[in-house]
């Protein structure tokens, strides 16, 4: 049962949702709706189990002085005190909650975001290095299509039409290379969840596949 | 006399003149929209009706138009929609009933709200919903011949038949990435991507895990996989657990070593560089669905000298981690991996199945093109 019975499930699931594909009939959309609600209901237990994983691994480093224990201690700390006080103080609009959210939580994601501008800085400097034909073409298209997108691009060689050329760069030949690629990946798609839903790709089942 | 009537005209008749002009009934100084028709909209679940008019013949004065319903034809008309100048056509899902007759009336309006007189009411229409989608139709055609080339490719490969399958350097260099983690004695990163289990991305990483752990338990070289998803993390628990039970070391699974971090992405990619600065693994897998935090991931792990592979369908990451790895396993490449790795025939039939079905598209791609040059919209119009 161990074996089969997931294989099972998902079988019927991934034909029940193929049938569903075709029609468009209330009933069809009601039951595609209940099992999207299905998913979020598995999740949110899911979730308890994530957080157990995180008590139990800063817990094990805390326990076991293990290097930068005492960062554990921090997540501990943050984690009960934004807690008790959403808890306190609820977490309506002008909360101490929301004001942790908004001036700490986002602030720090903002952070980390913008980190994203120096990375492809530095990304961008290694790769644009003209050693191969391939990469001086890489090279030369990238500063078209820079100098293409900025004003100051496009005012310096106005007569060269730069953003014309650019949107062609974009529109055939990239746009080319990305159908492409989009195009493999949704036969790929269509040909994993084939051999998901036949059993003959079992490796994420883990310990039940065998 | 003259004199008398000039004045009076020049008093009276005009001002009179002039306001009439003014005050003449607005609803007709614009001609209305007409040919109102309106139709139950097909392939949808009931519930909506689609209404289209000929446009007035000044719509270029109107600001747009204003749609009315009502269950009988002369009276009670409501007001249930609002399109701009230009659009013909609106579909009606406000408090539409199946299997109740409705009639439709539209009516231009300006910008000062200035109204057309009403169109002639359309003939009586009543939604429904459909069984069957007609529009998929080429879908409903192309899908069982996709499933057969795939299961003919499978059989063939069961069979025994040698199925060529082209080099794909990034998973070749699997091997090699695993290897020089055990000879540097530092561990393996494994991210399964930021997604959840049910994008078909994550699937194929947690895949392309089990070949990787199975490598890593071998050699008993540690793996560490941070989790954004709980129950991706709960899959590649089970997965590394199995490996490593294939692989007659069922200690060598530690459960501290795959773990959920955090579901923020921005807090997700903190957590990880910090992982790849502190353990300093040898070696970083990148395997999945990525979004904006790819590069910063990536970047972080060149930074500190690991050897990278990247894998992922999300064309709009391709460039950073093609700039910051390795190696990268492009698009379609990830959902061949496990099949690569394993070398499993019925696998590998499936790749070969999908290069099947790639011929077919191409096929109707080049004919679709030829027709098309030549005038004939045949093939193209099969696919809308």
């Amino acid at each position: 049962m161990r074996r089969t019975g997931p294989l099972k499930l998902c079988l019927i699931c991934g034909v029940v949702m193929i049938i569903q594909f075709f029609i468009p009939h209330r009933f069809s959309k009601n039951l595609f709706e209940e099992a999207v609600h299905w998913l979020i209901v598995c999740g949110v237990p899911a979730l308890v189990i994530g957080y157990y994983s995180i008590f139990h691994v800063h817990w094990t480093k805390i326990r076991r002085k293990r290097e930068g224990w005492g960062y554990s201690i921090i997540i501990f700390a943050a984690v009960i005190i934004v807690a008790l006080i959403g808890f306190i103080w609820g977490i309506g609009e002008k909360s101490v909650f929301m004001k942790i959210y908004q001036y700490m939580t986002m602030t720090m994601q903002a952070t980390m975001f913008s980190l994203l501008g120096f990375y492809m800085a530095s990304a961008a400097f290694r790769s644009f290095k003209a050693r191969t034909p391939e990469a001086t073409l890489l090279l030369i298209v990238a500063l078209v299509v820079m100098f293409g997108r900025v004003p100051i691009g496009e005012s310096v060689f106005i007569k060269l039409k730069l953003p014309n050329l650019v949107e062609w760069i974009l529109m055939y030949p990239n746009m080319a290379a990305q159908r492409g690629i989009g195009l493999g990946v949704g036969l790929g798609i269509m040909a994993t969840s084939l051999k998901i839903m036949l059993g003959i790709e079992r490796g994420w089942l883990g310990g039940a596949g065998k | 006399m003259r004199h008398i009537k000039i004045i009076y005209l020049f008093f009276f008749a005009f001002p009179l003149f002039a306001q009439e002009v003014d005050t003449i009934p607005l609803t007709q100084k614009f001609a209305p929209p007409s040919d109102v028709r309106a139709f139950d909209t097909p392939n949808d679940a009931g519930r909506a009706i689609t209404v289209q008019w000929k446009l007035s013949p000044d719509d270029l004065l109107l600001s747009g138009y204003e749609i009315y319903r009502s269950e009988v034809p002369d009276t009670g008309y409501q007001y249930v929609g609002y399109m701009g100048r230009g659009i013909s056509t609106i579909r009606d899902n406000r408090g539409v009933e199946d299997n109740t007759s409705y009639y439709y009336k539209v009516r231009g309006r300006t910008s000062t709200y200035e109204y057309s007189e009403f169109s002639p009411p359309s003939s009586s229409v009543s939604s429904s919903s459909q069984w069957y989608h007609k529009g998929k139709t080429n879908v409903l055609i192309g899908l069982p011949l996709f499933i057969f080339l795939i299961f003919w490719a499978v059989f063939q490969a069961k069979m025994g038949k040698p199925l060529f399958i082209r080099k794909i350097a990034g998973l070749d260099s699997l091997e090699e990435a695993v290897g020089r983690a055990t000879e540097m004695g530092k561990p393996v990163l494994y991210v399964p991507g930021l997604s959840a289990i049910s994008d078909i991305a994550t699937i194929a990483s947690m895949n392309i895990l089990s070949q990787v752990a199975k490598k890593t338990a071998e050699y008993n070289t540690p793996i560490i996989v941070p989790n954004r998803d709980p129950i991706v993390m709960s899959v590649a628990q089970e997965v590394v657990k199995e490996a490593a039970i294939e692989k007659g070391r069922p200690d060598y699974y530690n459960p501290d070593r795959v773990f959920f971090l955090t579901s923020s992405q921005f807090a997700y990619a903190a957590g990880v560089c910090g992982i790849m600065t502190r353990e300093k693994p040898a070696t970083n897998l990148f395997i999945g669905m990525f979004w904006a935090e790819s590069l910063l991931l990536a970047e972080t792990g060149n930074m500190t000298g690991a050897i990278q592979i990247a894998g992922t369908d999300a064309v709009t990451q391709l460039p950073f981690f093609v700039t910051a790895c390795d190696y990268t396993i492009m698009g379609e490449e990830l959902y061949a991996a496990s099949a690569y790795l394993s070398k499993n025939p019925s696998l590998v039939g499936g790749i070969k199945g999908q290069d099947y079905n790639k011929l077919v598209i191409f096929m109707f791609l080049a004919l679709g093109t030829i027709f098309g040059l030549l005038g004939n919209n045949f093939i193209i119009n099969l696919f809308k």
